[in-house]
């Protein structure tokens, strides 16, 4: 079984976030970047249906800073295969123009089973994985916390509102969009980590020209602003019930 | 006749135990009479399966792997009780309590809340997943100005190692802010890496992850390397422990004092500042990687006794004795984990010792035991009035 993981990074918020200058996007020179947790979620999925079924884990991702310690602990917890993707990401890329690309490369890896990240907290244009599935006419089923696959059909679970779980089956190829893998992502010591920098090879590819239409454009991006503030009464209780009484008939309540 | 090669595959046991004898004093280990004092000096040892000694007979018995399956040894604070009361002077810390965790970090197996401490070390350089740039923060508003060495970029004599807990702690922060009083008033040319500073990695280490304590340490080694000072002083116990005692061997070497031992050289110069009365029942908490590991007993004691008013109490554990506060070895970050086997924590045991001692005032010289300490004696009857303080908290009071 040939399971392909796109994952993505994403601003850490852990940093303040600025906008730039052009007021429309985040200012990325401080900006630092962090695998998507629903697509750390993906990759630990992959693997526990790699111990469980035997398959072969590729983990793709776009070639931003940080994106090899991300394909190298991807690898040290036990991914096959690492490609991160080239591309002009100078303009800021959405997922629109992310997922159309991303056909292209994960359609030549013939996938049977392709786990993405449920959502990202910096998608403004829906989430990549029913973006991505249309593209590759592929069914999609989102919002999974555990998959199980046998011969030629997946089992997956499926959180609903109000604490209700789906189970469902699909034919595979199938695409799913990862809510929380089985169990949380495993730790994997340093030393494995740095042994896979010095023994495994990431594979460099191309995302070519870059389609974004289909996307809202973004006309202002600003950190929340105050509306009217609150009134603050006065400590003292008597004083602080005659101030009500007040406001109340001020408001035609009394 | 035919002779033929009986072959062998080592067993899990065989190869952990000749991996033990490798180390430092590793041999030892064959001498080991199985008298159990290092179970009974073990503050978690009642509840371990396989406290120390029992895990020396494990190996023996060639029964490594039922050990592995526990997870016991997570409660295992590094605090070296055991490895100073054994006869033997076996490296049961050092050697086999932080081996043992290598393997189970190695299996995969670390509990949910060591995991995040690492990551975070890992990624921002500090276990509390704070950002890397905002290490000086708690400098700001402080005069003279703290010197950042990546922004001043001029030689010091002293270079400040602040760590992690005095950077970002809201609690251990005022003690770091105190010392930074203490060495403006001393005229002290002294300098901090501030953003550059990354974990010490000491307690990293202790906790199973040799490789993050590595890289850690490279990373520090780089940015000390950039700059020019005479020494360095550490106001945590395991950084001045990881640069005494573990950075000489990765290749960086420099001259390293704890700030106590640092301001005790001072004492003449300090003595006669410390001019407000303290006049308060004072007992001191011996930090493990300050006194049982690197031996510095008596400076804290002097500058405690240098404050006029204060009187010096010990408390039944002392010196070499001295009981853990339950943060080394990664128990800073298995406080629920450790809790849900022992329902009782180290910190608490520590404050019922102090106010046993009739003190008001818990002194003490690790970023940790503050906020510790402190949490713990919520927890305690009867120690209401005790308060925690770092010894440069003291000092800084003192001079009025």
């Amino acid at each position: 079984m040939n399971i392909i993981v796109p994952v993505k990074l994403v601003p850490d918020l852990v940093e303040e976030l600025t906008v730039d200058a052009g007021g429309t996007a985040l200012d990325t020179a401080w900006l630092r970047l962090i695998i998507n947790e629903f697509d750390d979620h993906a990759i630990e999925q992959a693997i526990l249906l790699k111990e469980r079924t035997g398959a072969h884990v590729t983990v793709v991702s776009t070639n931003f800073e940080g994106i090899d310690d991300l394909l190298y602990t991807a690898a040290a917890k036990g991914a096959d295969r690492l490609i991160k993707l080239n591309g002009d990401f100078e303009s800021g890329i959405n997922n629109h123009a992310l997922a159309r690309a991303l056909a292209t490369i994960i359609r030549d890896l013939k996938p049977d089973l392709i786990l993405t990240g449920v959502q990202a907290h910096n998608d403004l244009d829906g989430s990549i994985g029913p973006l991505l599935a249309e593209y590759l006419g592929m069914p999609y089923i989102g919002y999974v916390s555990g998959a199980n696959v046998s011969g030629e059909k997946v089992i997956v679970r499926k959180e609903y509102p109000a604490g209700l779980i789906g189970e469902m089956q699909a034919i595979l190829p199938v695409l799913l969009g990862i809510q929380a893998a089985e169990q949380p992502p495993r730790y994997v010591a340093i030393s494995k980590v740095r042994l896979m920098m010095k023994t495994m090879n990431i594979e460099e590819m191309d995302l070519g020209a870059l389609d974004s239409t289909g996307a809202p454009i973004v006309n202002r991006m600003f950190q929340p602003e105050a509306a009217e503030r609150a009134m603050m009464l006065s400590e003292n209780a008597d004083e602080a019930a005659s101030q009500l009484v007040t406001i109340f008939k001020e408001l035609g309540t009394l | 006749m035919v002779i033929t090669e009986i072959t062998h595959t080592p067993s899990f046991s065989e190869i952990f135990l000749t991996s033990l004898y490798k180390g430092e004093n590793g041999e030892r280990f064959r001498t080991c009479l199985q008298c159990g004092s290092c179970s009974g000096v073990c503050p978690f040892g009642y509840l371990m399966d396989y406290p120390p000694g029992r895990m020396i007979a494990g190996l023996r018995a060639d029964e490594f792997d039922l050990v592995m399956d526990t997870d016991t040894v997570w409660m295992c604070v590094s605090c070296y009780a055991c490895a100073q009361i054994c006869p033997s002077k076996i490296p049961i810390t050092a050697g086999l309590m932080t081996r043992t965790k290598e393997e189970l970090l190695l299996a995969g197996n670390v509990p949910s809340e060591l995991q995040s401490a690492l990551e975070n070390s890992q990624r921002y350089g500090n276990p509390m997943g704070e950002s890397p740039r905002k290490r000086a923060d708690w400098t700001i508003g402080i005069q003279p100005q703290v010197t950042i060495l990546g922004k001043d970029r001029h030689p010091v004599d002293i270079l400040w190692f602040v760590g992690d807990y005095p950077s970002y702690h809201p609690r251990v922060q005022a003690v770091a802010k105190s010392l930074a009083k203490i060495l403006n008033v001393l005229g002290i040319d002294f300098g901090i890496l501030g953003p550059e500073e990354n974990s010490d990695g000491d307690t990293q280490r202790l906790a199973g992850e040799r490789g993050l304590f590595e890289m850690l340490a490279e990373k520090n080694g780089r940015t000390f390397s950039k700059y020019q000072f005479n020494k360095i002083i550490t106001s945590d116990p395991h950084a001045f422990n990881a640069l005494k005692n573990e950075y000489p061997a990765l290749g960086i070497s420099y001259p390293v004092q704890h700030y106590t031992q640092f301001l005790a050289e001072y004492l003449n110069q300090l003595k006669p500042m410390l001019i407000k009365e303290l006049s308060a029942n004072v007992t001191y908490h011996d930090p493990c990687y300050l006194g049982r590991v690197n031996g510095v007993f008596d400076e804290p004691r002097m500058l405690l006794e240098a404050i006029p008013g204060l009187k010096l109490v010990e408390m039944a554990h002392n010196h070499a004795s001295s009981l853990c506060c339950g943060g080394g070895g990664g128990g800073m970050w298995l406080d629920g984990f450790q809790w849900e086997k022992a329902h009782v924590r180290l910190s608490e045991w520590r404050v019922h010792e102090a106010v046993a001692a009739g003190a008001n005032v818990l002194a003490v010289a690790c970023p940790y035991e503050p906020p510790r300490f402190e949490d713990a004696i919520k927890m305690t009857q009867q120690a209401g009035q005790l308060v925690v303080k770092d010894i440069v908290e003291l000092l800084a009071e003192a001079l009025g």
